[in-house]
């Protein structure tokens, strides 16, 4: 038993002894917010009239503390944070880029779309049953996801969003929701499952788990290290999560069960956390071992494409048809993966945010239209929209627009700049496969359009056949307008947004502001432990 | 004692593919187990098995014997077990709702989101 020494121990080496300014809070806030509510809301389970107002005011919460984030990494470069004051490698750090930042804004401004929306699609059964503890649980998982900066402490917001999203994707109990659900758990655990395996490998090799420390040392180990055996094992666990490809089969026959708005959720989001996993670690940390795997990815992301157009094609289900649209984004993600320069990464990321405000923006339209079309999910027995809801038949054709990437919409831009970046490297057949697929899905939506919207609905004539079905109402009128209102505006003034996304790139490309920000002292880079 | 670990582990991966190919959701939620504990036991293994030097850092010194086995790992499975033991209480739950609402544990006959004779979409008016 060691007496009080008299010589206390040098602390400065081990722990943060000033205090963080107070911005730096920012980091963590989003959060600590969301478990915060999570848990508030949890204990006030039954009184569910309270449910909704602390929810959304929350999640306007959470949108502006992403705004205040975003805007002071874009000024300042990344911020980092540690728990416990211990210094990193050893505490868990939080670092927030601009990659980060950005689209954990994207994701709290879809999640507070699909917040005022579920005002009006979950009834008190489903809010009794935790529709908002979850969504609040589930935006933590997310916030923290986008901006951790240690790959362990990546893996437990996975686990934290995925068993959120199990609870929400059961909510309502038909068998129809527990069949995809099993289906869904049982994948993404195994996913989540591979996702721990290569960090067990990784922690093996490098010692650390913090990615800062882990993008310094992986220069000097190159050489030795099963490097790209580790990369290929991320690559799998993150295109799981993803749904690319060869492993993508868990989404389309899970993401059309629950309630529409739960759909909506997860296809703005989940998704997109997979994808952005898979640009920070196979990008920023591992940028010469995924050149290695470049042709694999570049197949994967080609056929994701494909799946995902001709599977959209084949649907009758609405639902399942935006679902494979889902898929057909994520292909557009990963050829920007493939290609790993900065401009097709900034494609990528670019890709990511539109697809979060558009894939949600369309799960709601699936519902909207569901309602007014005739209460079927079904192509073959909707119609008669437009003479119904001209203003939602507008948004939708809108949002129609931005998911084929036709102009003046924000889908445009990602594909411009992703075709760009492949044809400059050659890979003539990456770019044809993003034109084709968005042709196809451009047919597939067009179909959509002209069967559900402008064809009278069948089986119906005379005096029923124009009678306006009960409008929607401002909880859903109002989240698709701002979604609709975003993806128009980035569409005619991509400027900022791509400004902003080539500058998370090029952070990503040369990680040296990021590494800095987590041990500011260490002027030497790769050092070996 | 690596070398043996890393036969158990392979064994243990062995055996959670084996099962969850399987066709009926029990033997596909036993494979899932195994598949967390097989994980568990890679990630003991990577932080070093050492039985005769504890790892706490003796008086006097700056870091951990050499050879000592290193806690972190631990820690990490500790947050793995904690997370897999909960996915695999809501998976059984889920697996027996699944049967009581389906009927069978056979996932040939689960068709219910995805049914077997899907209509396609009218090609025309």
């Amino acid at each position: 038993m060691a007496a009080p020494s008299s010589t206390p121990a040098d602390l400065s080496a081990a722990l943060v002894l000033t205090p963080p300014p107070l911005a730096d809070w920012l980091v963590v806030l989003p959060v600590a917010l969301m478990i915060a509510l999570g848990a508030a809301l949890m204990m006030i389970r039954k009184s569910v009239r309270w449910h909704g107002p602390i929810a959304i005011s929350g999640l306007v919460l959470l949108v502006l503390l992403d705004l205040g984030l975003l805007w002071r990494v874009s000024v300042h470069g990344p911020v980092t944070m540690v728990m416990g004051r211990w210094l990193p490698p050893f505490g868990i750090a939080f670092t927030a880029d601009l990659l980060g930042a950005a689209m954990a804004l994207a994701a709290a401004v879809a999640a507070l779309a699909a917040g005022i929306f579920a005002l009006a699609d979950i009834d008190a059964g489903g809010r009794r049953y935790g529709f908002f503890p979850f969504l609040m649980l589930l935006m933590a998982g997310v916030s923290g996801a986008f901006l951790t900066g240690d790959i362990f402490n990546l893996y437990v917001w996975f686990e934290v969003l995925l068993i959120s999203s199990f609870g929400l994707i059961i909510l309502g109990s038909e068998p129809e929701q527990i069949d995809g659900a099993l289906k869904y758990a049982i994948l993404n655990l195994v996913g989540t499952t591979l996702f721990l395996i290569a960090i067990g490998y990784l922690y093996a090799v490098f010692g650390t788990l913090n990615m800062a420390d882990i993008a310094r040392k992986a220069v000097g180990l190159r050489d030795t290290a099963p490097l790209v055996t580790l990369t290929a094992l991320f690559v799998l666990a993150f295109a799981m999560k993803a749904a690319a490809f060869p492993v993508n089969f868990w989404l389309p026959a899970s993401y059309h069960t629950p309630r529409i708005v739960v759909s909506a959720l997860f296809g703005g989001l989940l998704t997109k956390v997979g994808i952005y996993a898979l640009i920070r670690v196979a990008i920023m940390l591992f940028p010469v071992e995924r050149e290695a795997l470049s042709l694999v990815i570049a197949v994967s992301a080609a056929l994701t494409m494909m799946a995902g157009a001709l599977g959209a094609l084949a649907q009758d289900d609405i639902r399942r048809l935006v679902g494979y649209l889902v898929i057909a984004g994520i292909g557009n993600m990963l050829a920007g993966v493939a290609i790993g320069t900065p401009a097709a990464v900034s494609g990528a990321i670019l890709y990511a945010l539109h697809s979060m405000a558009t894939m949600t923006a369309l799960y709601f339209v699936a519902g909207e239209a569901a309602r007014l079309g005739g209460g079927s999910w079904s192509l073959a027995a909707l119609g008669g929209i437009y003479r119904r809801a001209p203003w939602f038949s507008a948004a939708s054709f809108l949002l129609f627009l931005a998911a084929a990437g036709l102009p003046p919409l924000s889908g445009l831009w990602p594909k411009v700049a992703l075709l760009k970046a492949s044809l400059d490297i050659g890979a003539w057949w990456l770019g044809a496969a993003i034109l084709v697929s968005a042709f196809l899905v451009t047919v597939s939506l067009a179909r959509v359009f002209l069967l559900a919207y402008w064809r009278p609905q069948p089986g119906l004539t005379g005096a029923g056949a124009d009678g306006s079905a009960a409008a929607g109402g401002w909880r859903m009128s109002l989240p698709l307008g701002l979604l609709t209102a975003l993806v128009v505006f980035f569409g005619l003034m991509p400027e900022p947004l791509l400004d902003l996304t080539q500058r998370a790139a090029t952070g990503l490309a040369d990680p040296a502001a990021y590494v800095q920000s987590v041990f500011p002292t260490s002027a030497q880079k790769g050092g070996v432990p | 004692m690596e070398t043996l670990f890393a036969i158990l582990i392979g064994l243990f991966f062995a055996a959670a593919v084996y099962l969850m190919l399987s066709k009926y959701t029990v033997r596909i939620l036993l494979g899932v187990a195994l598949l967390g504990n097989a994980v568990n036991l890679l990630l003991f293994t990577a932080g070093r098995l050492t039985r005769e030097v504890p790892p706490i850092i003796p008086a006097g010194m700056q870091a951990l014997p050499a050879g000592a086995a290193n806690p972190l790992p631990q820690a990490l499975i500790l947050t793995a077990i904690v997370i897999s033991f909960s996915f695999f209480a809501f998976l059984l739950v889920l697996t027996y709702r699944a049967y009581q609402e389906l009927g069978t544990d056979d996932t040939d006959g689960m068709r219910l989101a995805e049914p077997r004779d899907e209509p396609l979409p009218p090609v025309g008016y």
